[in-house]
């Protein structure tokens, strides 16, 4: 096929950057290169093996679940004093994972920064796919999840309605909005390259399942104006909310009078951990997708080093958040506050509080190194660490403060139970089935954008053109 | 394609230009325009700015729509809460307000975000008049490619300024890569 003009690159950024898109590609490059891994290639083996992994520890939380529900939430570690564990630990982990999508996807394109384009896809998957798995703990956790539908306000039979002042309604809201427009954001953007494959695609079932679903996108310009506008509101929606989200799931601690919950610090400070524990989710998954499917062009060096910084700083509010509860423990004067930290700190959890101080605080400074966000391999475990650190985090946070509370008498102990684990780590693995599917049938990466962001794109004024 | 029998048949949805680069298509968008022409549309694989102002495209009501989904989202979620907490189902707590206005902020705001966003992408798409399996546009040869790295200008016989010979004749003289009928 014979091709465009020939690239011409302007260097516009500084030298030592890295660029969002290595100089040579074309309209038709990146598009073929993209839709290729949906539609072209063959299934790589490691794909077989990934989602082999992920479909059995999918299963395995699958069949938790049947027991669960047959049995009752007693096969759970959950007790009297520690009645919030692993549940809403998980939940409160998975949701914050999924932040970083909508960062990426709404807060950078606000910003501006061009960089997202690369990225903006596949985060927004993360997005999906973690709330998918959020949702799921707290709709169980209730016990008879065939009754969840009564925490939806409908007039019903019992003449009752749910209690809107309660934080845990605010988060059947908060989240159940959150999926909605984080499907409907991803759906909005995928909609052009839909269209894409199914004009490249060569089965008819792919012309087929693609046609559908790009609901007939022809790419007119009266199309795209109202598209873009749709698209720029949507991301303009998503910045408020994205930050309203994790602030209400703060809300479920904060508003608790339990010592080391009421806290004011807890919604910023839930933010920025999300946004922490999210990007360290997105340089987990960029690192090997661009490895192995050979998109080092695409997201470049320049993605991931952004990337690190922005877990740097958040890593660094988060530890600003650390040292307030600690600090405004000791300033209260409330006995309470005062034990609870204590009592993280050199009780019988205080192990889970170190690892955490280490995987949360220490492990990231070495971000500071430039050589080191230059290595992916040192990003790649420092974001598995950060990863961990967050889910010690929430488990400190959820099982410290609720084992020892005011009354002696009411102490206890928590640890999982085997099923606890098999639910947690068979959640890993539905998050991972449905993202090895995504990158399977889905182009990844947005072409479209990609487009975009090409030397090519520019339009040049008549008078230069001619 | 035989040029004598082929006069302006209803059968014709317009005729399809279709060019290499965004500046060029640019370029002759505008100067269709400048020719009086007013029933056209252009494709192309991701958005240009300058192509829908250039075929006389400049503002779309979709802003409008989504403060209309916004305010109703966050009244109806309000009125919800306030006919629940107040009128439908009181529940007297030690004597605290029914009318707890803050604790109905966080849900409110969640509404309205909602309602915003469904109007924006169902607004989107009706005003887009997706989802639409089938168009005319579709049957221009290599339209496949207006999703890939070719980008097209259409004047559809609608037009009033619409004459198929001199169309044409226009539409080749911006050195396209191809002129082309599209059929219904």
């Amino acid at each position: 096929m014979p091709d465009e003009q020939s690239p011409h690159h302007e260097q516009s950024h500084s030298s030592h950057y890295a660029p969002v898109i290595e100089p040579g590609h074309t309209f038709s490059s990146v598009t073929d290169k993209i839709s290729a891994i949906a539609l072209r290639r063959r299934t790589p083996r490691g794909w077989y093996i990934g989602f082999g992994i992920s479909f059995a520890l999918m299963m395995m939380m699958f069949y938790t679940i049947g027991y669960l529900v047959l049995t009752g939430i007693g096969i759970w570690g959950n007790n009297v004093p520690v009645g919030w564990a692993f549940d809403i630990i998980n939940f409160v982990w998975w949701i914050g994972i999924g932040h970083a999508g909508t960062l990426i996807s709404a807060i950078l394109l606000l910003l501006r920064q061009q960089w997202r384009t690369s990225i903006n896809r596949f985060a927004e998957a993360m997005t999906l796919f973690a709330v998918a798995c959020a949702g799921m703990y707290p709709a169980l956790h209730t016990g008879r999840p065939w009754l969840d539908y009564w925490l939806l306000p409908y007039p019903n039979t019992m003449g009752m309605w749910p209690n809107f002042r309660s934080p845990l309604m605010w988060d059947v809201f908060a989240v159940s909005t959150y999926a909605t427009v984080s499907a409907m954001f991803w759906f909005v953007g995928l909609i052009p390259d839909l269209a894409t494959l199914r004009d490249r695609a060569r089965t008819r079932p792919g012309k087929i399942v693609y046609g559908m679903l790009a609901m007939g996108w022809r790419g007119s310009a009266r199309h795209w104006h109202r598209y873009e506008t749709a698209y720029l509101l949507l991301a303009g929606l998503s910045t408020p909310l994205v930050i309203s989200v994790h602030t209400v799931v703060s809300f479920d601690f904060a508003v608790g009078i339990v010592p080391g919950w009421h806290a004011t610090i807890f919604p910023p400070y839930f933010v920025a951990g999300a946004i922490y524990a999210g990007f360290a989710m997105v340089l987990t998954l960029a690192i090997p997708l661009r490895k192995f499917y050979g998109l080092e062009d695409f997201i470049t060096m320049r993605h991931l080093r952004n990337m690190a910084k922005i877990m740097l700083a958040t890593g660094l509010i988060v530890g600003y958040g650390y040292m307030m509860e600690t600090f405004m423990a000791w300033y209260s004067a409330s006995t309470y506050e005062q034990f609870m930290i204590r009592n993280r700190m050199t009780g019988p959890y205080a192990p889970m509080y170190w690892a955490l101080i280490l995987c949360n605080i220490i492990v990231p400074q070495f971000l500071w190194s430039r050589r080191l966000r230059g290595n992916t391999t040192a990003l790649f475990i420092v974001s598995i660490v950060v990863g961990i650190g967050m889910w010690l985090e929430r488990y400190v946070i959820i099982v410290t403060s609720l084992h020892r509370d005011f009354l002696p008498s009411s102490w206890g102990m928590y640890s999982g139970t085997r099923w606890d684990w098999a639910m947690y780590i068979g959640s890993i693995g539905l998050f991972f089935s449905l993202l090895f599917l995504f990158i399977r049938f889905l182009p990844m990466i947005s072409i479209f954008e990609m487009r975009t962001i090409l030397p090519q794109a520019e339009v040049k004024d008549e008078q230069e053109a001619a | 394609m035989g040029k004598g029998e082929m006069k302006k048949k209803p059968d014709l949805y317009g005729l399809m230009a279709e060019f290499d680069d965004p500046s060029a298509i640019v370029a002759a968008a505008r100067q269709a325009y400048d020719e009086g022409y007013r029933k056209m549309n252009a494709y192309s694989p991701f958005p240009i700015e300058e192509l829908a102002e250039a075929i006389g495209f400049h503002h779309n009501r979709l802003p409008l729509i989504v403060l209309i989904g916004g305010v109703l989202g966050g009244i109806g979620g309000y009125l919800l809460q306030y006919y629940t907490s107040v009128i439908e189902y009181p529940i007297n707590i030690g004597g605290r307000p029914l009318h707890s206005w803050p604790a109905f902020i966080p849900i409110t705001f969640e509404t309205t975000v909602l309602g915003a966003a469904l109007f924006a992408v169902l607004g989107m798409l009706a005003l887009n008049g997706l989802p639409m399996p089938y168009h005319p546009v579709f049957n221009a040869p290599r339209f496949e490619l207006a999703s890939r790295n070719r980008f097209f200008l259409c004047i559809e016989t609608r037009d009033p300024k619409f004459d198929l010979e001199a169309t044409r004749t226009f539409l080749q003289s911006l050195s396209p890569h191809e002129v082309s009928d599209v059929e219904y």
